[in-house]
């Protein structure tokens, strides 16, 4: 093991202690300018009072969300029609040449299988656990273990699952969980996992469903506590039963959150880029819209490609968080 | 979703009811406690053998498999110091800088959109004023708006400043190498569901408490700071887990708005990075990542009850 030299720790040490001390300073300044702010404007009476209030307590606010949503919004949805230094106006150009190119074919074609496989997955295994786990021993631990992956980054979990998948030569010891178990059932020559294509699309697909799993089950585990005892009980005087009873009574009861958990993880996965972009790069036929999105943006600086390919996303997620909001009001206004 | 949750702790033990039951009892087989076990065993191990790997010596971890720790105790934390100040394998200084940058990013992301909306939340429940409902419900309706959308436009802004015309609106700041656009992003981003979820619960503080306060004049700066805040601290709290585990565990905006510098990109990224270029030295990779996930794993377990209220409430994010 190679010894640290104590002065490269130090400096190390050194450079937190500003960097924090950065940190919490912009903090101090931030309240503090607020402070003398609300002093200030507390002490104006009269008419004065109100308008001074509104503005000194919505402004800085509306700003931030003026210049960091509502321009940037329309600004996107111009730079959609431009040329890639935004220079020439092409109309639809950019639109025409992420539904015509193959390679973006494939990325499109790779997004809609993610939009339908990880969420139906993740909300059908978190809906059978949700029904199992509640009638067993010690199920809070249970389910904090199956809800633990939410807590940690996709960045992280990706890395876990990287791992996992790791394929060595067949001429030495595997190190990856899942060639060493290919090899205990007896598949001597085990691929490599990561390369292998489609196969590889499901299983990035695997971290996804391996975070939201959780999140579905602690949800829907909340709403089935919630039906009320007589649904149920009436239900079983007319002799329902069993699988008979949780497909027609618990499944129509809880068929709201049922759709508001699907939606949600399903605006998780299409905005997910993080999954593709660790572990694979999008390479290797494992491209989803979000990483090509950024790749167009950001890495080749092909900027009316990226704003075009912004605008397919927003318009994908429009829908799915439209219905989620609308759920929520009227369950505010319900209560 | 919240509101569904917000009344019994998501993950407490509580009784189910008689008839719930029956539909569970249909489910009860020692199959079905099988299969949870099952589940559970196999969402721990990927976590797990994470963390048995950073413990091993590095000859080991490269010859053989994790699971050989429980033939082969031998367990060291060198690794863990390794990675953090020397690095090593092409990896310049460690990553000590970049968990220093995770905190010195995430926790003003956190106060910022913390302050802000809760003013704003308050303004528009209680200093009422024509327009006021349409205004919350613009607020809340740009939580439609997805990050992807912003982030070319924010990051031209943050470069080269605004120009209408020939007219500067905004002048070119020299933010590079700063934290500040990594701050400000986020606390952009954060404003429209703060603002929604703090405003449900101010504009539920009683009335006649404020008008008290009113006739025996307070100024609205005064009632702000001496009985808003105070009543919505577990308004407050929650909204806080969510935002600080949203911005520890981000990549998109740091990736954009950070790049990939020891002076200001934080642990995701650097992970990201390594991921790519040095998948092969595990001992390094997996002792990063568990030291990148170690706090959100904390705040988890120590703080369950918050952290799925905030989780839930924070589902719809954009």
């Amino acid at each position: 093991m190679p010894v640290t030299s104590p002065l490269l720790a130090d400096s190390a040490w050194n450079d937190a202690a500003i960097k924090l001390g950065n940190s919490f300073g912009a903090i101090a300044g931030f309240l503090g300018i607020l402070l003398v702010v609300f002093f200030a404007a507390g002490r104006a009476t009269g008419r004065l009072g109100r308008p001074l209030a509104i503005a000194v307590f919505l402004g800085p606010a509306l700003l931030l969300l003026l210049v960091g949503l509502v321009a940037p919004l329309i600004r996107t949805i111009y730079l959609s029609f431009r040329s890639d230094d935004s220079s020439r106006f092409l109309g639809l150009k950019n639109y025409g040449w992420a539904f015509t190119t193959d390679t973006i074919h494939q990325v499109l074609l790779n997004t809609l299988l993610w939009l339908v496989v990880a969420p139906v997955a993740a909300t059908g295994l978190g809906l059978v656990l949700a029904l199992l786990v509640d009638r067993m021993r010690w199920q809070s631990l249970y389910k904090s273990l199956i809800f633990m992956p939410m807590a940690i980054s996709l960045v992280g979990a990706s890395i876990i699952w990287k791992f996992v998948y790791d394929t060595r030569d067949s001429s030495q010891a595997q190190i990856g969980l899942l060639s060493q178990a290919a090899i205990w059932l007896g598949w001597h020559n085990p691929p490599n996992w990561i390369l292998s294509h489609p196969l590889n699309n499901f299983l990035l697909m695997v971290v996804m469903v391996w975070v939201q799993t959780g999140f579905a089950m602690v949800v829907l585990s909340a709403a089935i506590k919630a039906i009320p005892d007589e649904v149920t009980e009436a239900a079983r005087l007319d002799g329902a039963s069993g699988l008979r009873l949780f497909w027609y009574v618990t499944v129509p009861m809880i068929r709201t959150t049922l759709v508001v958990v699907l939606t949600t993880v399903m605006i998780v996965t299409l905005k997910a880029f993080d999954i593709v972009r660790t572990m694979t790069g999008g390479n290797f036929g494992t491209q989803v819209l979000a990483n090509e999105m950024y790749s167009q943006s950001f890495v080749q600086f092909n900027v009316g490609r990226g704003s075009a390919l912004a605008v397919i996303l927003f318009i994908a997620v429009l829908p799915l968080v439209g219905y989620n909001i609308v759920q929520l009001r009227k369950e505010r206004a319900t209560r | 979703m919240s509101s569904q949750t917000s009344d019994q702790p998501a993950l407490s033990t509580a009784r189910p009811l008689p008839a719930v039951k029956a539909v569970r009892k249909s489910f009860s087989s020692p199959l079905g406690s099988l299969f949870v076990i099952v589940v559970t065993i196999l969402w721990t191990i990927p976590t797990f053998g994470l963390l048995a790997t950073s413990l091993r010596p590095q000859q080991q971890v490269a010859v053989s498999g994790w699971w050989n720790v429980f033939s082969h105790p031998d367990l060291i934390l060198s690794n863990y110091h390794s990675v953090l100040f020397d690095g090593g394998f092409g990896v310049q200084g460690g990553l000590m800088p970049y968990l220093v940058n995770s905190l010195a990013i995430t926790v003003p992301a956190t106060v910022f959109p913390l302050v802000l909306a809760s003013m704003a939340a308050y303004a528009l429940a209680w200093v009422r004023f024509r327009g006021s409902d349409t205004l919350f419900f613009l607020i809340f309706a740009l939580q439609v708006v997805p990050l992807q959308m912003a982030l070319i436009p924010l990051l031209q802004l943050f470069s080269g400043g605004a120009h209408l015309g020939g007219l500067t609106v905004i002048p070119k700041f020299d933010l590079s190498g700063t934290y500040v656009p990594v701050w400000l992003a986020h606390t952009m981003f954060a404003l429209p569901l703060a603002t929604f979820l703090l405003h449900n619960f101010i504009s539920q503080l009683p009335r006649d408490l404020m008008e008290a306060a009113v006739v025996d004049g307070a100024s609205h700066f005064k009632i702000f700071r001496s009985i808003v805040l105070p009543l919505c601290a577990p308004a407050l709290a929650s909204f806080a887990i969510f935002q600080f585990l949203w911005v520890w565990n981000d990549l998109l905006v740091a990736l954009t708005f950070a790049g990939g510098t020891p002076e200001v990109a934080p642990m995701t990224v650097r992970l990201a990075q390594l991921s790519g270029s040095f998948g092969g030295h595990w001992e390094v990779l997996t002792a990063g990542a568990f030291l990148s996930i170690v706090i959100p794993l904390l705040v988890f377990f120590g703080l369950q009850r918050y952290f799925v209220r905030g989780l839930l409430a924070g589902s719809v994010k954009g």
